[in-house]
């Protein structure tokens, strides 16, 4: 009788220790095993192209960050200067007379051709100077001037000098001055502040994004100002007041295609209604706020929604519990909590926006111009655009301002969506 | 003394002091038929007691009385509540004054993720009950002097509600219910996540409430019922199957079904 039951006993407990069960955990443990190899395969894939994308765009890009230089003695001498119109005197004569000096021996086509070396800048730099310091008049002074693109190219090392002359944007002659300026150590090659502090320019080693910069800001803010509060309100709205029935099922419904509506569209769009209908002025970063928030503002909505539903409803029911109205509970209580996710999702949508190219395009702004915007009302660039302006342009010294562009760009995007992440990690809460 | 002059002064007593009557109350979470045709009343300066098996709709009545399912979209609730003689949904009755009269503790802790005098503080500061800062003050120690709560977080009064133990963080919410000097208080498990300790001096605190308020108080433990209610409402598979005075219930219940669950044999 007990010799029976304790059979069964052991018939019915399952064997922990058996071939059967180990057989099982062997496959579950090589089952996880292959599920982690294909994922670090594919993490250092996309690491892989990252990696291959970066040092693609630096290997050609950290040139524009530099700008080679040339210190020069410049006289203001009286014969070229016009002391009563300061701002319309030879200084083309005097960066000549400036050439003689250096090379005593040069010939009047020797000299243009020196002249040549210097950036067409070099006679605005020259006079402005005096411009601002008048009493320089008859003085000698030391100026770092930049020189031209080939000069440049030069100079890196990125003009070969065993190509046949011909082929070469510099000839024998050319090489031979510049290498006598660079054996008298005056040729530096300091950070190209120029980059950051000019606007746009036909010569390579004038052009920078301060345009571009100043224009992409604008562009930004106004996109901020009209898609943040709209969006907010709109998700709030939609939310937590609406009735839920068949037209706000619409609207979700609207809101969640604009979303996926190409960006061109939008430039289009604006291009008809804010350009053609209203009349606003083309390349102003006013219009292209204004076409870009058309695009943030479904991802706001849809960010901002998600975050308000992520609050947990038990903390609803509390405030309510003690009385609360639903506008109480919803800005005390719920938007405060929601607050990160929506924080978050702006930024990522502004991120998005910084790099978009596409409605810019359409609504003017890969203008040439030569000057930052003073207000979001003046014609100006912006990153994306001025990258497509600069990848167009066929002078060399483009190739890497083109590549700086691209890095500058990424580099306001890291520091954008690196707020995203600071704000999630900062304000995540456990309930 | 007579035993049937006390049971007609009592009864006598009992129609002036109706605080909440509730009749024929139906309940419908989409299909699910949740409350049948419940009727009660709560007298006021009384503890009820509502007692039964889990599901059985003891939530779903409180939250009737101070119009929580309102919140819930799929959620309909017909039949007449009475509050004070006054239909709590009718058209002209705001949700968000009846819910500052009715207070209630929820049956999950739920602090807002704010500090703890922000937690007791918020009731009296959204409906304007103190003027000062001090005075203020004083009605958040009182609460949390109430809930048992006020030695252990005296000290830090500015660090986040959530932080609290799960035991804590109940007393907290009953705390905040208190702190608006609600006339109607519903604690739905107010006991559940607490050590004898702090269920001892919930229920002393319910006792002292009586003297002001109604409360009522859902609870699964029948020992906690008999000690703290007066009058004790037996619900089973969402209808009210008994209810009378505590000591009735549970010494000489006339439905068997209440007899089993309170002997522990349903549950
Ligand atoms: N928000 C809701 N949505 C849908 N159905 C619900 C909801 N809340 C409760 N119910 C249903 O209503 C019925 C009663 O639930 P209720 O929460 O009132 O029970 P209870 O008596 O409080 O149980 P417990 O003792 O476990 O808390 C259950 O069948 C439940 O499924
Ligand atoms: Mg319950």
């Amino acid at each position: 009788m007990t010799d029976i039951n304790t059979d069964q006993a052991k018939a019915e407990r399952f064997d922990w220790d058996g071939a059967e069960y180990s057989a099982r955990v062997n496959k579950r443990k090589r089952s996880e095993l292959r599920l982690k190899a294909i994922g670090l395969t594919a993490i250092a894939a996309a690491l892989g192209m990252l990696f291959l994308l970066l040092s693609s765009l630096i290997s050609t890009g950290y040139h524009a960050f530099t700008q080679t230089h040339i210190k020069f003695d410049v006289t203001y001498d009286p014969e070229f200067i016009n002391p009563d119109n300061l701002a319309r005197s030879d200084y083309r004569g005097l960066i000549r007379e400036v050439m003689r000096e250096n090379f005593p021996e040069a010939t009047d086509d020797d000299l243009r051709m020196l002249s040549g070396i210097l950036s067409n800048a070099a006679q605005f730099k020259i006079r402005d100077r005096i411009v601002e310091d008048p009493s320089l008049l008859g003085q000698t002074i030391s100026l770092n001037i930049p020189v031209s693109d080939p000069y440049d190219q030069l100079n890196k090392g990125l003009i070969n000098r065993d190509t046949p002359e011909q082929f070469r944007r510099v000839n024998d002659a050319e090489i031979a001055a510049f290498d006598v300026l660079v054996s008298r150590d005056v040729v530096t090659k300091p950070f190209n502040w120029a980059l950051f502090t000019n606007a746009d320019s036909r010569f390579p080693e004038l052009a920078g994004l301060k345009g571009a910069i100043v224009g992409s800001f604008y562009a930004l803010l106004i996109c901020f100002a009209l898609s943040f509060p709209i969006g907010i309100g709109a998700a709030i709205y939609l939310e937590e007041f609406a009735p839920r029935n068949k037209v706000s099922d619409l609207i979700e419904v609207n809101i969640n295609n604009l979303a996926a509506v190409p960006s061109v569209v939008f430039g289009l769009l604006a291009l008809a209604v804010f350009i053609g209908w209203f009349g606003m002025p083309r390349s102003a970063p006013f219009v292209g706020g204004m076409t870009l928030a058309l695009m943030t503002l479904p991802t706001i909505i849809i960010a901002t929604r998600a975050a308000l539903k992520a609050v947990p409803p038990s903390i609803r029911e509390a405030a309510l519990g003690v009385g609360a109205s639903k506008q109480q509970v919803v800005f005390g209580h719920v938007l405060p909590l929601a607050m990160p996710g929506i924080l978050t999702g702006t930024i990522i949508g502004l991120a998005q926006a910084l790099g978009e190219t596409a409605p810019l395009l359409l609504i003017g702004m890969n203008a040439f111009i030569t000057a930052a915007p003073s207000t979001p009302f003046d014609s100006s660039t912006a990153l994306p655009t001025q990258i497509f302006i600069w990848a167009d342009s066929p002078e060399r010294g483009f190739v890497s301002r083109t590549s700086a562009a691209i890095l500058v760009l990424l580099g306001f995007l890291i520091f954008m969506n690196a707020i995203a992440i600071f704000l999630r990690n900062r304000f995540e809460r456990k309930w | 003394m007579n035993m049937y002059d006390t049971e007609r002064t009592e009864a006598a007593l009992d129609v002036k002091n109706l605080k909440i009557s509730a009749t024929g109350v139906n309940v419908h979470y989409g299909q699910n038929h949740a409350l049948k045709d419940v009727s009660v009343q709560i007298q006021d300066n009384t503890v009820t007691a509502f007692i039964g098996p889990s599901g059985c709709g003891k939530s779903t009545f409180l939250r009737c009385l101070n119009r929580m399912n309102d919140t819930i979209d799929i959620c309909r609730v017909d039949g007449e509540i009475l509050l004070d003689g006054r239909d709590i949904y009718d058209k002209g009755v705001d949700p968000v004054q009846l819910r500052a009269r009715v207070g209630m503790v929820f049956q999950k802790p739920n602090p807002f993720p704010k500090s703890i005098y922000e937690n007791v503080a918020y009731g009296p500061k959204i409906h304007g009950l103190t003027r000062s800062k001090s005075e203020m003050d004083q009605v958040v120690e009182r609460s949390l002097r109430k809930a048992a709560l006020w030695n252990e977080v005296k000290d830090r009064l500015q660090e986040p509600g959530t932080a609290l133990s799960g035991g804590q963080q109940q007393r907290l919410c009953i705390a905040r219910a208190i702190a608006t000097s609600p006339e109607v208080l519903l604690m739905d498990e107010p006991c559940s996540a607490l050590d004898p300790i702090a269920t001892a001096q919930v229920e002393e605190l319910i006792d002292e409430l009586r003297s002001s308020f109604s409360v009522v108080i859902v609870t699964h433990s029948m020992q906690q019922a008999a000690r703290v209610s007066q009058k004790t409402a037996f619900f089973h598979l969402g209808s009210l199957v008994e209810y009378g005075d505590t000591s009735t219930i549970f010494t000489n219940p006339t439905d068997p079904r209440t007899e089993s669950y309170i002997t522990g044999r349903i549950g």
